[in-house]
């Protein structure tokens, strides 16, 4: 695979890994999130871990859209598929993620939802174009890289005049979460040093929107990509910024992100969207102007307002430690939850409901690094 | 998060639409949100739109970056 | 006078369907049963007519198994459910040792079905079983309402005979012991995607449906007393085979990425879907372990067969009381190769 293969390669990861081991310096230690679940993916799934120096620590953020959607949301979501007149497109991410109540798409689709799973807000479309009897929901969510196919469909039904498709939108923004995290209301002590910055999302957005962060933050920020090789690089990148004493925006994604992002793709993000006051996200609580609502003249598209959803906050289990755990002072070993009550068969919190939260990663991929000394094996 | 792929294109469709292909395996995806793309060009794919072009010269140059690091850090090992 | 015999009109098999008194006992059912399937399994233990099938029994273990296919959709590129019915059923006795003997073939209709369709399955049957040298010696068919089944259910039973001596288990796996697979992983399931509406992609990729006794002969030729155990990595993929089996021999396994054969057009199909090729099904590849001494000896018997040419070393057991399955990366990191948890769906995060 062009451009994917040639950034997967283990002889250069070892020998960036040495490059990175002897520039860090051993009077301390490198703290830095890697805010995509791309990234939380990348480095669980090539075990990179294991090839980081000891004081170079990987924290796993919250850039995974299906991890941070509240649960009043998932619930919302499963009483507009349990209405009988509507069909709800999903990704299917969203498939077995649990509400309150135990319910998930999956059983509701069991129980006689009509939940299709979709690949593309494309396949969506046809679906509501193919059942012109069906109320077709479209179940968005995602940050900046998932919200313009989101847009493109809401115009595209326009267009037609398609009067059955709608969309239930939770689409987020990556930089006030970030700026949540560090900056936020919250009274836990941030230990972070530096950021891998988002890369499929800077692809839309560009680099401009991570500057005022770093500079107001004194953290350094580099954009990479999501292949091992690019996630390596970026951290070198990163452990040179804080010894030099620099924090700024550095992109190491130069193949795909731009300073400006696609002018495009943000051109019908804005003729569609507009900023939430206030959305929730798991484990993080409400961030402010950190989510996407469709604007007044695409209301009739709009399943919120057809439909009458009334979001009701639901509760995590109190012991869950997702918020600790996605600000980097706590890992999931730290929880009394993980690996006990809260599996990814069962999860209780945000950083376990999908595979890319950093409770899953680790449960799924790292946990024998608890348990003992990995065996290497010659290849 | 954003599960997002190099293709190729390899054929302009109606509509804004292209087939692509990564390794002989092809597919059908919207070209809507991007600009000037041509048969021949790598796309990332998301979710079944190309989302940017991918400039090969500064993935060349990511190459590069990428192998002088390797060599320095070969060379002081 | 001599009373004259009604004729009945054949079946229309170009626009006929499947219609409720195609399972009621009547004589609808004796012809679909004597015009579609009587022919396409041919042979004399089936042409009795009988209720069961009677036969000898060679001397060995028997071996006995069961497997219901349910696949969507029923016609996919490298094969149908028809073949995949046969030859699941047969590499589940395979994996013990045994040389498959005889199924049986029950069928579940649903109403409407084309009949069209029901002979191309039936006759791809007949086919698969001719191949494997195995006779579907008795079966049932039952016709269900519309919307009660999809197209058709299949589930076969088989029986085989494994030679003396010949005890494999999967729990019998040892630290030091040596993991083969037989070739490519991740095509059946692969070619069943593509094939699916909602997610739909082109690819060259077929099935690698096909029944392994032939192979698993070979190999028990060259080192039976050294094998412990075979396995079929079908649903769940290589990854849930290697965690059965950890758990069943309360071992661990180590495997090597960079040993794992995977179809360059597999491991672009699950990227592009956002799937891993340890986790999606194989129906024609088997895994093995094997005493360390005989590898190279098992390795060399495989890929003298034409279905495990591409077999391959990827490797061993370690004593582990976690019995954790891990995987040196290609990367040199290390990661668990976990069992799935639900169903692998794809992802866009």
């Amino acid at each position: 695979m062009k451009y994917v293969d040639e950034y997967r390669d283990g002889k250069l990861a070892r020998a960036i890994a040495a490059k990175i081991a002897a520039e860090a310096r051993q009077d301390r230690a490198y703290r830095f999130m890697e805010f995509c679940g791309g990234h939380t993916h990348a480095i669980a799934r090539y075990g990179l871990e294991d090839l980081l120096p000891h004081n170079v620590r990987m924290i796993h953020g919250p850039g995974c859209p299906v991890c941070v959607l509240p649960m009043g949301r998932m619930d919302d979501a499963i009483k507009l598929a349990q209405n009988p007149d509507i069909t709800l497109c999903t990704y299917a991410d969203l498939m077995r993620v649990p509400g309150s109540g135990d319910l998930s798409l999956i059983k509701a689709k069991a129980a006689g939802a009509d939940v299709r799973m979709v690949y593309s807000t494309l396949d969506a479309l046809r679906i509501a174009r193919e059942e012109p009897h069906r109320k077709v929901v479209f179940f968005a969510i995602g940050f900046e890289t998932t919200t313009p196919p989101t847009a493109m469909a809401i115009l595209a039904a326009r267009k037609e005049g398609l009067k059955n498709f709608f969309v239930f939108c939770n689409h987020v923004l990556t930089p006030a979460a970030i700026e949540a995290i560090v900056g936020g209301e919250s009274q836990e002590k941030v230990a972070l040093d530096g950021f891998v910055g988002p890369a499929h999302v800077s692809t839309v957005i560009g680099t401009k929107p991570y500057h005022a962060f770093a500079e107001n933050y004194r953290k350094p920020v580099v954009i990479a990509g999501f292949e091992p090789l690019d996630v390596m690089q970026a951290i070198l990148m990163l452990a040179r910024q804080i010894n030099e004493g620099r924090h700024v925006v550095e992109n190491q994604y130069i193949r795909a992100v731009t300073v400006d992002g696609n002018l495009k793709a943000k051109a019908f993000v804005a003729e569609v969207f507009e900023t939430r006051e206030t959305f929730e996200w798991r484990g993080l609580g409400f961030i402010p102007d950190s989510a996407l609502r469709l604007r007044e003249e695409f209301s009739e598209f709009d399943a919120e307002k057809i439909f009458g959803v009334e979001t009701v906050a639901a509760k995590d289990n109190p012991a869950c430690e997702c918020g600790a755990i996605l600000r980097g002072v706590k890992k999931p070993v730290d929880c009394k939850l993980f690996g006990t009550v809260c599996t990814p068969e069962t999860p209780m919190g945000s950083c376990m409901v999908s595979s890319e939260g950093s409770c899953a990663a680790h449960w799924t991929y790292g946990r024998f690094r608890d348990a003992q000394p990995l065996e290497r094996q010659a290849s | 998060m954003c599960l997002a792929i190099p293709v190729q294109v390899t054929q302009l469709l109606d509509g804004d639409m292209a087939r692509v292909t990564l390794d002989g395996v092809g597919k059908i995806i919207s070209l809507a949100l991007v600009e000037d793309v041509r048969v021949g060009d790598y796309v990332i794919l998301h979710v079944g739109y190309a989302l940017n072009k991918l400039d090969p010269e500064e993935a060349e140059e990511t190459l590069r970056l990428f192998a002088e690091a390797g060599q320095i850090a070969g060379a002081g090992a | 006078m001599t009373l004259q015999r009604p004729k009945h009109r054949k079946l229309d098999i170009r626009n006929g369907r499947v219609d409720l008194s195609h399972g009621s006992g009547g004589r609808a059912m004796a012809q679909l049963i004597a015009e579609i399937f009587f022919p396409a399994f041919a042979n004399d233990l089936l042409a009795q007519g009988n209720d069961q099938a009677t036969f000898d029994v060679p001397a060995g273990r028997m071996a006995m198994t069961t497997d219901g296919y349910v696949v969507s959709p029923l016609f996919f590129p490298g094969g149908d459910i028809g073949s995949l019915a046969v030859h699941g059923t047969v590499n589940d006795l395979a994996m013990s040792g045994a040389k498959p003997l005889y199924l049986s073939a029950s069928f579940i209709l649903e109403e409407g079905f084309p009949l069209a369709d029901l002979l191309r399955i039936a006759q791809s049957m007949g086919a698969a079983a001719r191949e494997a040298g195995i006779k579907i010696v008795t079966g049932d068919t039952k016709v269900v309402e519309r919307g009660k089944a999809d197209g058709v259910f299949i589930s076969t039973a088989g029986i085989g005979v494994a030679p003396e001596g010949i005890a494999l288990s999967g729990d019998r796996a040892k630290p030091g012991d040596a993991i083969v697979v037989s070739g490519t992983l991740g095509d059946h399931g692969v070619a069943i995607m593509s094939s699916r509406e909602n997610l739909q992609f082109e690819t060259a990729i077929l099935s690698d449906s096909a029944a392994l006794h032939g192979l698993t002969a070979c190999m028990l030729e060259a080192c039976g007393p050294h094998l412990r155990l075979m396995r079929d990595p079908t649903r769940g993929g290589l990854a849930a085979t290697l965690n059965e089996i950890a758990h069943q021999s309360g071992v661990g396994i180590r495997i090597a990425e960079d040993a794992l054969p995977i179809r360059p057009q597999v491991a672009a199909a699950c990227e592009l879907l956002g799937l891993d090729p340890l986790f999606v099904a194989n129906e024609g590849k088997l895994v093995a372990f094997v005493a360390p001494d005989a590898a190279e000896a098992l390795l060399a018997a495989m890929r003298a067969h034409p279905l495990g040419r591409e077999a391959a070393l990827i490797g061993h057991v370690v004593a582990d009381d976690h019995r954790f399955v891990q995987m040196a990366t290609r990367f040199g990191g290390g990661r668990i190769v976990d069992w799935l948890s639900g169903e692998q769906l794809p992802r866009i995060c």
